[in-house]
């Protein structure tokens, strides 16, 4: 029976739906099926999908969400446990957890005592709407534009321009640093302090920004220091 | 023969999506291109009215996905250039009246009679943006050099990559070389500069769009206008031919280009 390996549960504001384990695709024609099957239950609902550990790009759940919209649901948020599916969801403007409007205590709580070894590294422009959000380090490997935010437990190196909003040690680590090569942040955050970026003058040049007796501080990046 | 379908888009509202896709589309036309413009822009159209057909509407893109006419029916030829079609879109409806599988569905069935299918992208990042989006080959994303709308194209980029539809390339419409000069508008090289992806070309400000708009005549058809070469030079790119920028400093005035031929010959 195909309807009993889709879990339905009614939530707050919507359904949830949780694919059991098997192929991808498979779970998908069955929820659409179940969902062709059940049509007036479903017309004009807003569902939560749960893919449990699924890696999903962009275009499975873009595909998803425009056949559900044709059958006119739509679809909120998809809950992963999936860093590829939550960024891809992210992508697409999906909510990726299950109520944002209460703002519930992070369920992995950042965790400021790190190892120092883990980290997440994008080799991309980060665009405005872009949201990253790890609890490591984060590295970027290209441009962060106005509009783009960056969120770690640790520190945030840029290999590019920062212009978008960037908060390290965002769990409380008062030692974390931002570097970029041109530091033009629309704001900058370390740990709770909150600094906005002064106009350049001149030739941009790499910098790095630390917390000095609980103020943001900006300083130009030697080698060697 | 298949067509390849562009989709032009902003996010922003205003910046001149629909005055590309119908100067785009007439200046391919104009080159011998068979060539339909679609109006995506369904509750709000206006292409129509750009392109100065509105009085010829009988059927539009709503009646053919919803199968009340033949969607031959819903072409509307122009009135100055053969080979240029209109699928308006349907003005009592709304965004929802169409689905992205319906764009894809559309466009398909017109990819063997035509050379290209430009697509009109409503403002916004919504349901009609989505539609406009869906059948594209290709996706231009025109923008003003004006810091909210290079924004807004900044999100569009992503959204479109994040779709998998490639880099979008980018149009800059309604740049003054005067204000960039006096350091009073963004310049080309500062947009391009943030956005990172290709430039197609750049529109500068003309007086002549707007009333060439209004009287529903495309500018792309008046050679004297720089406005105008703008947008051929735009087709000519798409069509694969290497057309340097235009110099956009030398104005558009008679008296202008006639001064700076005098100038060079000293």
């Amino acid at each position: 029976m195909q309807a009993q390996e889709i879990e339905i549960k009614g939530i707050k504001n919507g359904i949830l739906i949780e694919l059991k384990d098997g192929e991808w695709e498979d779970q998908k024609d069955a929820l659409l099926s179940h969902i062709d099957d059940n049509l007036a239950f479903f017309k004009s609902a807003r569902i939560v999908l749960d893919v449990g550990d699924r890696s999903l790009k962009s275009p499975d759940l873009s595909g998803l969400r425009n056949t559900l919209s044709d059958r006119d649901v739509k679809l909120k948020a998809v809950l992963s446990t999936s860093l590829v599916t939550e960024r891809a969801s992210q992508d697409l403007g999906l909510e990726i957890k299950l109520d944002e409007s209460s703002p519930e205590p992070e369920k992995s709580p950042i965790n400021s005592m790190l190892d120092g070894d883990e980290a997440i590294f994008l080799h991309r422009t980060l665009r405005s709407g872009h949201k990253v959000k790890y609890q490591g380090h984060i590295v970027v490997l290209g441009d962060v534009n106005p509009g783009a935010e960056l969120i770690a437990g640790g520190n945030i190196i840029i290999w590019g321009r920062l212009r978008g909003v960037a908060h390290a040690g965002a769990g409380g680590d008062t030692s974390a640093v931002v570097c970029s090569l041109d530091l033009s942040p629309t704001q900058l955050r370390i740990s709770d302090k909150i600094s906005v970026s002064p106009p350049r003058k001149g030739k941009p040049h790499p910098e790095i920004a630390f917390l000095e007796d609980g103020q943001v501080t900006a300083r130009d990046w030697a080698a060697g220091k | 023969m298949s067509a390849k379908v562009i989709t032009i888009t902003s996010g922003k509202g205003g910046v001149g999506k629909t005055t590309a896709t119908a100067n785009i589309g007439a200046a391919l036309a104009t080159m011998g291109q068979r060539v339909a413009c679609i109006d995506a822009d369904i509750g709000l159209r206006n292409l129509d009215v750009v392109l100065g057909l509105e009085n010829r509407i009988v059927y539009d893109l709503v009646d053919a996905v919803e199968g009340r006419c033949r969607l031959s029916q819903a072409m509307i030829k122009d009135k100055h250039i053969p080979d240029l079609y209109l699928i308006p879109s349907a003005q009592t409806r709304d965004k929802t009246a169409v689905s992205p599988s319906d764009m894809i569905r559309i466009c398909d069935e017109l990819r063997p009679d035509l050379d290209w299918v430009i697509v009109d992208s409503p403002a916004g990042i919504e349901r009609g943006f989505k539609n406009a989006i869906a059948p594209a080959d290709e996706v231009i994303v025109i923008t003003n050099p004006e810091v909210s709308a290079v924004r807004d194209a900044d999100r569009i980029i992503g959204i479109v990559e994040a779709e998998e539809k490639g880099t979008p390339k980018l149009l800059i419409n309604r740049l003054n070389p005067e204000m960039v000069k006096q350091n009073n508008m963004l310049s080309a090289d500062d947009v391009v500069d943030l956005l990172a992806i290709h430039l197609l070309g750049i529109v500068p400000e003309d007086k002549a769009v707007l009333i060439s708009t209004n009287q529903g005549t495309p500018i792309a058809l008046d050679n004297k206008s720089l406005a105008g070469q703008a947008y051929q030079n735009i087709a000519r790119r798409l069509m694969g031919e290497e057309i340097p920028l235009l110099d956009l400093d030398k104005g558009s005035g008679f008296f202008n280009r006639i001064s700076s031929v005098f100038g060079s010959g000293d």
